[in-house]
Order: structure tokens, then sequence, then C-alpha cells
């Protein structure tokens, strides 16, 4: 499910930024159901890595206190125009996804 | 003679009194304005629409970067498809409304003669439901809430124009609302005004106060905080809850008469409906 990572990369003179909105609960295991009384499990993105001409350029370890949908914002250098960047992640539930954006 | 209606507008705003129509709405628009332009010099009265990004600089980045992909997309779209579903009857909301729904935001709220009471564009889009054999929908959020964004932002750019006519329960109802917005209330014993007036642009905690001008022009709002779209009422019960007093119901005849004076004090600022905040 690629839909779930909106992309955007962009050289900003000798560094490129990235910004990106992630569509994910994030749940942080701590609420509960109004109906039944019962907690809703816990199900957050824990990593989440930028690769760039096959290296890691972002690697965060992400908990409980990241909001739903998170909006992830960075830039990184070695980089140019043209480039693909690859932004993925990995949930405590092993679900994971990834998207590709062009630098601009 | 306007001597006179200031002054007992300023009685008012201090003394806290129960209004009749002593001053004309157009009166209180004048000074409303006058106030924040005084308090804010240099903000342009467009520049309202954005709230607390007009006159915070650093919120406003953070704001700007978030708005590039714009959290209430995914419910703004969903909006536009409840709306064009037809009902079971076949009928679409369009029939419901002048211009088949589409750029008519700037008008509400808006005091209905016939009825004697006033309407809001939720209030009517659960009309238009039942009027066609459907259930209202749940207030505050969801489907109301994507479905007024929706119609909103057809009225983008549009510049607010509700209107006080000249009728003594249309007069009765702006003068409740503006009770309201003055009048201190719950444990914490504060007005809206306490905040979005006499403080605002100061901080409350982590949060810097808005200014009260321009406030409904982008509702419903997303809310960082609720992780989607609510509507106006579902904020008045959350300010009223804030300041530890008890809530009314959304679509309630006070926060009905709410609306109609916090929305007559932002006419002239265009709709920019949705919008995100924290």
């Amino acid at each position: 499910m690629a839909n779930s990572i909106k992309i955007r990369a962009r050289m900003k003179g000798d560094s490129c930024e990235v910004k990106s909105l992630i569509k994910h609960q994030m749940e942080t295991g701590l609420r509960k159901d109004k109906k039944t009384g019962k907690v809703i499990p816990a199900h957050f993105i824990q990593e989440v890595s930028c690769e760039h001409n096959g290296s890691a350029v972002l690697t965060a370890n992400w908990g409980t206190a990241i909001s739903t949908n998170p909006y992830l914002s960075f830039e990184f250098s070695g980089a140019k125009k043209g480039d693909t960047i690859k932004l993925s992640w990995v949930d405590n539930m092993g679900e994971s996804d990834s998207a590709e954006a062009d630098i601009k | 003679m306007r001597k006179l209606a200031l002054t007992a507008t300023a009685v008012a705003l201090f003394g806290g009194l129960p209004l009749a129509a002593q001053a004309a709405p157009a009166d209180d628009l004048k000074s409303f304005r006058e106030y924040f332009m005084k308090r804010f010099p240099g903000v342009p009265l467009e520049e309202y629409k954005n709230g607390v990004y007009a006159i915070n600089a650093d919120a406003r980045s953070s704001w700007e970067a978030i708005e590039e992909f714009p959290p209430y997309e995914d419910e703004l779209m969903r909006g536009e498809e409840l709306f064009n579903t037809p009902f079971a009857n076949g009928k679409t909301y369009a029939s419901c409304f002048p211009n088949g729904g589409k750029g008519i935001r700037q008008n509400y709220p808006y005091f209905d003669s016939n009825s004697g009471s006033v309407k809001t564009l939720e209030g009517e889009i659960n009309e238009c439901r039942t009027k066609n054999g459907e259930k209202p929908l749940a207030w505050q959020k969801g489907d109301i809430a994507q479905i007024s964004a929706y119609m909103a932002s057809t009225a983008n750019g549009k510049k607010l124009n509700v209107k006080v006519p000249n009728d003594p329960r249309a007069l009765a109802a702006y003068a409740r609302g503006k009770q309201h917005f003055y009048a201190k209330r719950g444990q914490l014993n504060l007005s809206c005004a306490n905040c979005h007036v006499d403080n605002s642009g100061n901080m409350v905690r982590a949060d810097t106060l808005s200014p009260a001008l321009g406030h409904p022009t982008h509702f419903p709002v997303y809310r960082l905080k609720w992780s989607g779209l609510g509507t106006l009422h579902r904020r008045y019960g959350g300010c009223n809850k804030q300041v530890r007093a008890k809530a009314f119901d959304a679509q309630s005849d006070e926060y009905k008469a709410l609306e109609y004076f916090h929305t007559y004090m932002s006419n002239g600022i265009s709709v920019n409906a949705p919008s995100s905040r924290k």
C-alpha cells in the first residue's frame, strides 16, 4: 500500500530537502475502547529509513509519542537533482510501506 | 447617537450586562475591528483568516510546512463524495441549497424569519437529509464536518457576509451570542473575550491565543489535536470545557446565537475552509 506516504524532495542549495506525510494511526496502546473498556492495542511505526544511492541517509526510531499521521521533514547532503530517494517505514506489528521520489 | 451607541457597547463589554438591542451590530463590528487593528498594527484585515499564524511568525513557518501536505485532504475529498452521493430517493444535497450548495458558505449563519431561528450550514445539511427521508448525521465531526468542509471550500475567497436584519428576533439572537462571548463562565471564570480579545497574541501555557477576528472563516477545521476535522460547535464545546464550564450541545440555540455574533464580527474576511490548526 504505497499510498500511505506522500513525499516530495527538492534541492535547496547543496542539500536535498525531503518532506513527507505518512498516514498511520500511531496507536499508543494506552487508549481504551469506550464501549468495551478494553485497551486498544499499540500500533505505531517503529523505524523510518531513507535511502539514497544505496546508503541510508536517515534512520529514525519512533515511539508512541509521535502523533497520528506524522509529518516528517529533513535535509541531507550529497544528492543532486534527478536522483531518487526511497522512504520506508516498519511498524510494531510488522507492517511496512515505502515510497520513492525523484529529487527536483 | 453614535457616541451613545459606542459608550453603550463599552459599558456592556466591561459590565458584562445582558443586552437588549443597545448597540447596533454594525457599530460593534467597527469597534471590534478597530481594537484588533490597534493591537496588531501592520496586520491587514484579510490576514486574520489565518488566525494565530497571522500574528506569530514562528508558528506560521511550521504551519506552512504542514500545509504542503494538507492533513485535511482525505476528509475533504470524502466530503465531496458524500455531497455528490444521492439519497435513497434519488435527490442530492444540491437540491436543498441555493446555487446547488456551492459558493454559499459566506452567507451562514443567517436568520430565517419564517422559523424565527438562526440557520447554520451544518443545521441545513441535516434538514436536507430529514426532508429527503434520511437520518440526520451526528454533529461535530465525521460526515457532517466533511460535507460542511467541502461546501465551505467551494466558497473560498468569498467574503463572509452575515446579515442581522432589523427584526427583534434576529437582534435578540445576535445579542444572546454577544452576551455569551463576553460573559465569564466556568471554574476558571473566563469569557471568550478574555482569551481571544484581551489576551490575543499572549500565551496560555504552550499556545498563543488567536484573535477572535477571523475565527469562523476556516471552519470546519482540521485540528492536529483532533487528528481530524471538527465543526465550529465542536470547538465551542471544547472551549467551554477548557474553562471548566458545562458545554452546550452542538447546534443548540446558545451555540447558534454565538456563531451568529461570532461570524458577523468577521464579516468582510474571506472564507478559507478547511484549514489546519494545532
